[in-house]
């Protein structure tokens, strides 16, 4: 059978289970399209969540991060888990007994202001479009790298896909295939990895694989590929390289943006009680932290399996016992098959430019370092010679340069899809509900019947998606901003407001205005002064580069300091005006305490 | 005690149960795995340091145990006041 059959085959059944899920989950009232009726249990909402939260960025690219970075890129780790204990201690339960259906919703009634609402859903929009640009163009990379068909034809395929279970079952349908996505996305993450860590390590667990020692010797793994990649000129793999502000700045920026990110927080008002709003937060970290504690090991496993293809003598850890692999080798061994297909891809490209039918792979960057330098006088070398290695391989190749058998490879395919299809379902299912309930029903047709509502909901739904196709078809610059602008607007905006409108009661309607105005300006001015003014190339007033950002804070970073001018601005201005009304004083103390979270369903 | 100083009885113990977790969550991730790096650097583990493990394993496990901590606690706490569902 070949590879183009069994991926078809693979892909074909989970679409089928997606579609029978979308059949059976179809919703007939608001309350399941929003929030799936608030009947799911907390363990599926965790794996929902998981599903929801972990993107084609999480899926494809984050082990690549890691891979070729090392230590200081473990602020992807920390930032994309830690905001789960913010979520879970500071919004979830309260949110959850507030019992409405929408982020913007809840700021517009607890500062009782048509004006915060509005905001509320004007960052909404702007986070959750950025996103789901990225999950889009995911799903037609997968698709055509896959399945052979073009990019718009694959992206078209997954918009139809989508459709289908989003506007029939809303969030009903959406949690019930991001459970059968979850279970998709993570046994193709893992199967791999554990093949990988059994090969190199001996340890079943790549987590213990990676702090293991390398099969059949005594060196670590780690120290091992410490060695190697210093050899080749690269920098230290378990090192630390950057600032140290800027990286536990960056890190509370990932945590407190995934805290604020709207389609995250709405998974958590699909839960029974409040209770099952703090512990579905837990089980999501558990389905999450399945893939997140997997992926350093993918990462710096895969690692040492491309600088050991390129450096046979790598193996050992003597980089230069042996000669680079040849040029005959790659066009003709077996074992060297991944590296002609990825190089069709054009992820992967090499290039024997001193002519000695060697492919020698090194840092140029540092060719003065010992022992790099010596070998580069010795062999006479012109220039690295793997001329191209795009991140991304280091998870999509993972099977096949582990000479994995075909199956796995199709499954690989399956599980990115999954993980791109189910973050771009939750992210359209917050912006079609910002959409529908707060602008329709909120500010433009408040008497809006219920039947209304859930046929406004499904045309939003419709509309976002097919917005969402053309945008990834033709992805504007802001989309590959998106560790930027969506965390640093979440985290400067929505974040601060939700937790001050539930941890103070003194914040007021021009406080919260005022503050949220205040954060997302900051931010937005900060991120466009470096990255060019709305993301056009070439207008950026200063050069994005460490020396040149203020204090040594990075774009990315921005959203902490954006957050704290948020809560410095609110704080101000509410003190500076009249108390909230005493009935929003009551409204603040009654979602403090769990008691009561079942009637406030009866909405 | 009446109903409102109950309440706010109830929050101020639900406040010391957060401050004492986030305390924790920073100390497993921006304390072990960053900042105090460099001072546990003596404790090996695996070919690398212990603040290594911490960015890329131990931070993440902790988050775990403080969630369903802060879950079990605030269950019992509920209960105490008589505030549960």
């Amino acid at each position: 059978m070949t590879q183009f059959t069994l991926n078809l085959i693979f892909i074909g059944i989970t679409f089928g289970i997606y579609i029978g899920i979308a059949i059976w989950a179809r919703a007939g009232s608001t309350a399941e399209f929003y929030a799936a009726n608030r009947g799911v249990s907390p363990v599926m909402n965790g794996m929902a969540t998981a599903a929801d939260w972990m993107s084609a960025a999480s899926f494809i690219s984050m082990a690549g991060l890691i891979a070729f970075t090392g230590y200081d890129n473990s602020v992807y780790l920390m930032g994309w888990t830690g905001g789960y204990v913010l979520l879970a201690m500071l919004l979830a339960p309260y949110l959850r007994k507030f019992g409405k259906f929408t982020v913007p919703e809840f700021i517009g009634d607890r500062f009782y202001s048509r004006t915060a609402r509005i905001i509320g859903v004007v960052c909404l929009l702007i986070i959750s479009i950025t996103y789901v640009i990225g999950q889009m163009t995911g799903v037609g990379v997968t698709f055509s790298r896959y399945l052979e068909v073009s990019n718009s034809t694959g992206l078209w395929i997954g918009a139809a896909m989508v459709f289908m279970y989003s506007v029939l079952g809303g969030m009903k349908g959406i949690t019930y295939t991001q459970v059968a996505q979850y279970i998709v996305m993570i046994i193709a993450y893992t199967i791999p990895a554990v093949f990988i860590a059994l090969q190199l390590t001996g340890h079943v667990l790549p987590q213990t694989g990676l702090f293991g020692s390398l099969n059949g010797t005594d060196a670590k793994f780690l120290a091992t590929l410490d060695q190697v990649v210093t050899d080749l000129g690269f920098r230290s793999y378990t090192g630390h390289h950057g600032s140290t502000f800027n990286m536990v700045l960056f890190t509370l920026a990932l945590m407190i943006g995934t805290a604020g990110l709207p389609h995250v927080i709405i998974r958590f008002f699909t839960v029974p009680k409040v209770s099952d709003a703090r512990k579905s937060a837990g089980w999501a970290l558990v389905f999450i932290a399945l893939l997140y504690t997997v992926a350093p090991a993918v990462g710096s496993m895969s690692r040492f399996n491309l600088t050991t293809n390129m450096w046979p003598g790598a193996a050992s850890g003597e980089t230069f016992s042996q000669p680079a692999v040849s040029l005959e080798s790659i066009q003709n061994d077996d074992d060297k098959q991944w590296m002609r297909n990825w190089q069709i891809t054009g992820l992967l490209d090499w290039e024997d430019k001193n002519g000695d039918g060697l492919i020698q792979y090194y840092n140029e960057a540092a060719a003065d370092s010992e022992p790099l330098a010596q070998v580069i006088a010795e062999q006479n070398l012109q220039g690295n010679e793997l001329t191209n290695v795009n991140n991304d391989i280091m998870v999509l190749a993972n099977p096949e340069i582990a000479n994995l058998p075909g199956w796995v490879i199709a499954i690989v395919a399956a599980g990115g899809l999954a993980a791109a299809l189910s973050t771009a379902a939750g992210l359209l299912l917050a912006i079609s509900g910002a959409v529908s309930h707060d602008l329709i029903k909120g500010a433009l047709n408040p008497n809006i019947s219920e039947k209304g509502e859930l046929f406004a909901a499904r045309v939003s739904m419709a509309v976002s998606i097919l917005v969402a196709t053309i945008l990834g078809l033709n992805p504007p610059g802001f989309a590959a901003q998106t560790v930027a602008l969506a965390f640093g607007l979440a985290a400067s905006s929505i974040f601060p407001v939700l937790m001050m409108g539930i941890f103070s009661k003194r914040i007021n309607r021009q406080g919260a205005i005022a503050g949220m105005l205040a954060g997302i300006l900051s931010t937005l001015v900060y991120i466009f002064l470096y990255k060019g003014w709305f993301f056009i190339a070439g207008t950026n007033s200063l050069n994005d580069v460490p020396a040149e950002w203020v204090l040594g804070i990075s774009p990315a970073s921005f959203g902490v300091v954006g957050a704290l001018i948020n809560f410095v601005v609110a704080f101000v201005v509410s003190n500076a005006t009249e108390e909230p009304p005493e009935e929003i004083q009551e409204l603040v103390e009654s979602i403090r305490v769990p008691r009561g979270a079942g009637q406030a369903q009866a909405h | 005690m009446s109903d409102r100083q109950s309440t706010n009885a109830y929050w101020k113990a639900n406040l010391r149960i957060i401050y004492i977790s986030m305390a924790i969550w920073a100390l497993a991730s921006y304390g072990f795995a960053i900042i105090l790096r460099p001072l546990i650097s003596g404790i090996k583990i695996g070919g690398t340091d212990l603040g290594f493990w911490f960015a890329q394993q131990g931070s993440i496990l902790v988050f775990i145990v403080l969630i369903f901590f802060y879950a079990w606690r605030m269950n019992r706490l509920d209960r105490e006041f008589g505030v549960e569902e």
